[in-house]
């Protein structure tokens, strides 16, 4: 496809990234690389040849990028987007999701502006996703905390698992602690006394 | 007194150290300044964030701001420059193997180093820098120009982000890196790399980093930024005390701030640089100066000479380009913002770069003041009154 868009992304994360790709590629009219690995990044992408650059505001690499913006030949320089006041909220949306975006060869903004927006969209989904995982994660550990100490208590004072959970219930109220907080402390107190 | 809260983005490098210090030492506190500091990953990300305001100051090589008043690199938001933030504090390095080469380098000599390099170097030299915009550009493209045996060596530069600069070496990407500290000691201790040149020795008074705000900012918040100032001013004047050398590596060293061991540090801030693995060391008096002989003025002569290379390089009117980036370096702020402080500043906003051979005194608000000497390697000088415009 002679019209096709050529697209790096430059991330480490192949999740992250994936998400992006599989929507572009969905779209259609786009190649997408990802490069991954920032060694030799500049030579990478100069071989590449690509319409659009697109990298995380805090990727450590992100510097490499602005070599495009420095290109030989007027006709090769590439802007980057925060720079163009044109579009101040874009760029704000874009700068907050941490989507920075390198136009190489002049590409027209009404071909750039869908592949920015895109790239919002999945930057913002990813750290969702990130979060809600983050949610998941200390809630299972915070499961597993609660065992534990229940199972303290059950060996300790000799009743079922509901008791010892109410147990900690309460001792949890009494204190305006957490019930995972209360069964850290008892774990670390039950360390101590072995 | 009147408080206030200021964001200010650095970058984990030891010449980030008089806003660390500031900080940490209650320097900015006591001038009822906030100093709320953070920590960026590239230098993109610290003048973008600075452009849309999400930081009132910013550390940031001194050509970001230069580049960004000669609309280079896409910038459309101009910056100030209030103060130079550090001279100095660059070396040059090489792979081990390229090192095993060489001969008669000389670490304090840069045109005998050249020399030598070019006998070595074959028929291309690929250059790792951190930032196209930057003064390991500025001075490695000045420097090797000037190195006769160099004609005919075709030199390549690219960007790699500091920490990186081992990896591209051991990829066979680069042969020679310039970079700040503490990344070429890191690179000494984790990829062999041996350090041939501190930049110092090819600029005595390169002004490395600068203390920048969006164009006009201090200019409206007055006391802001006179605050600032102070207290980057008397912290400098504290770090360039070698008595204090071990408090400031140890904040320094922090997870927060440039979080590499503290042994590292020491070596910029002693100019105890071991070269390296075989634990050579060449002492670099003043290797990166804070303080002394009006360090932190921000000579228009300095902003010039950049902007001439600059111009130069990417075919832009010199004399214009000069003028540019002449008025963006705030002398006259930091005469005014300072005036109740105490603190002497030079009587002139330039000087013809390379001229003092050896420290000098000149005369200053208060009296009289000594520059340091700030020849460049080849001698020659740099008076910037002596462009004049094509137009």
């Amino acid at each position: 496809m002679a019209d096709s868009i050529k697209v790096v992304l430059i991330e480490g994360d192949i999740e992250r990234a994936q998400l992006l790709v599989d929507d572009l590629c969905e779209r259609g009219g786009y190649i997408v690389t990802v490069l991954g690995d920032m060694v030799g990044l500049s030579r990478k992408i100069s071989e590449i040849d690509p319409d659009v650059v697109l990298v995380d505001v805090m990727n450590p690499s992100r510097d490499v990028l602005e070599e495009l913006t420095i290109a030989t030949s007027p006709r090769d320089r590439a802007v980057a987007i925060f720079a163009n006041n044109s579009d101040q909220k874009m760029m704000r949306t874009a700068l907050e999701a941490g989507v920075s975006a390198y136009v190489v060869n002049g590409l027209e903004p009404e071909r750039l502006r869908p592949i920015v927006e895109t790239a919002i969209t999945r930057f913002n989904l990813f750290s969702r996703l990130q979060t809600e995982l983050e949610t998941t994660r200390t809630a299972l550990a915070e499961r597993k905390t609660i065992d534990r100490a229940k199972g303290i208590l059950m060996k300790a004072r000799g009743v079922d698992e509901e008791a010892a959970y109410k147990l900690l219930q309460k001792s949890a109220m009494d204190h305006g602690k957490k019930i995972a907080e209360i069964s850290a402390s008892l774990i670390s107190a039950a360390e101590l006394l072995e | 007194m009147k408080t206030f809260s200021i964001d200010c983005g650095f970058m984990p490098l030891v010449d980030a150290a008089p806003l660390i210090v500031a900080k940490e030492l209650g320097f900015a506190r006591n001038l009822g300044l906030d100093l709320r500091l953070h920590k960026m990953p590239n230098w993109s990300a610290v003048r973008d964030k600075l452009a849309i305001g999400e930081f009132q100051a910013a550390q940031l090589l001194s050509p970001i701001p230069i580049a960004a008043a000669l609309e280079l690199g896409g910038m459309a938001q101009k910056f100030d420059v209030l103060s130079v933030l550090s001279i100095n504090g660059n070396v040059i390095g090489v792979s081990s193997q390229l090192a095993s080469q060489l001969e008669e380098t000389d670490f304090h000599d840069a045109a005998q180093t050249g020399r030598e390099l070019a006998k070595v170097v074959g028929k291309k030299l690929r250059i790792g820098v951190p930032f196209p915009f930057s003064m390991h550009m500025e001075l490695i493209n000045y420097w090797l120009s000037r190195i006769p045996e160099m004609e005919g060596v075709e030199i390549s530069t690219q960007t790699v982000p500091p920490q990186l600069m081992p990896d591209a070496i051991e990829a066979d990407e680069i042969d020679l890196f310039c970079v700040g500290e503490p990344w070429g000691s890191f690179a000494v201790e984790s990829c062999n790399a041996s350090l041939i040149l501190p930049c110092k020795a090819i600029w005595k008074t390169a002004p490395e980093k600068v203390l920048a705000v969006k164009s006009g900012w201090a200019d409206t918040y007055r006391d802001e930024a006179a605050a600032l100032l102070e207290a980057v001013h008397l912290s400098a004047r504290y770090i360039s005390d070698t008595a204090n050398v071990d408090t400031v590596c140890e904040i320094l060293a922090r997870e927060a701030y440039v979080n590499v061991n503290s042994e590292l540090i020491e070596r910029a801030l002693t100019g105890n640089i071991w070269i390296n693995s075989a634990r050579d060391m060449e002492n670099v008096p003043r290797f990166l100066e804070f303080h002394k002989g009006a360090a932190s003025f921000p000579w228009r002569s300095g902003a010039k000479w950049i902007a001439k290379q600059i111009a130069e390089r990417n075919g832009l009117d010199v004399a214009h380009s000069m003028a540019k980036a002449g008025a963006i370096f705030r002398t006259d702020l930091y005469r005014d913002l300072l005036k109740t402080s105490g603190i002497d500043f030079p009587g002139a906003s330039e000087k013809i770069e390379g001229s003092l051979e050896v420290p000098t005194a000149v005369s200053s608000e208060r009296g009289e003041m000594i520059l340091e000497t700030d020849v460049f390697f080849d001698r020659n000088v740099f008076d910037s009154y002596a462009f004049k415009s094509d137009t």
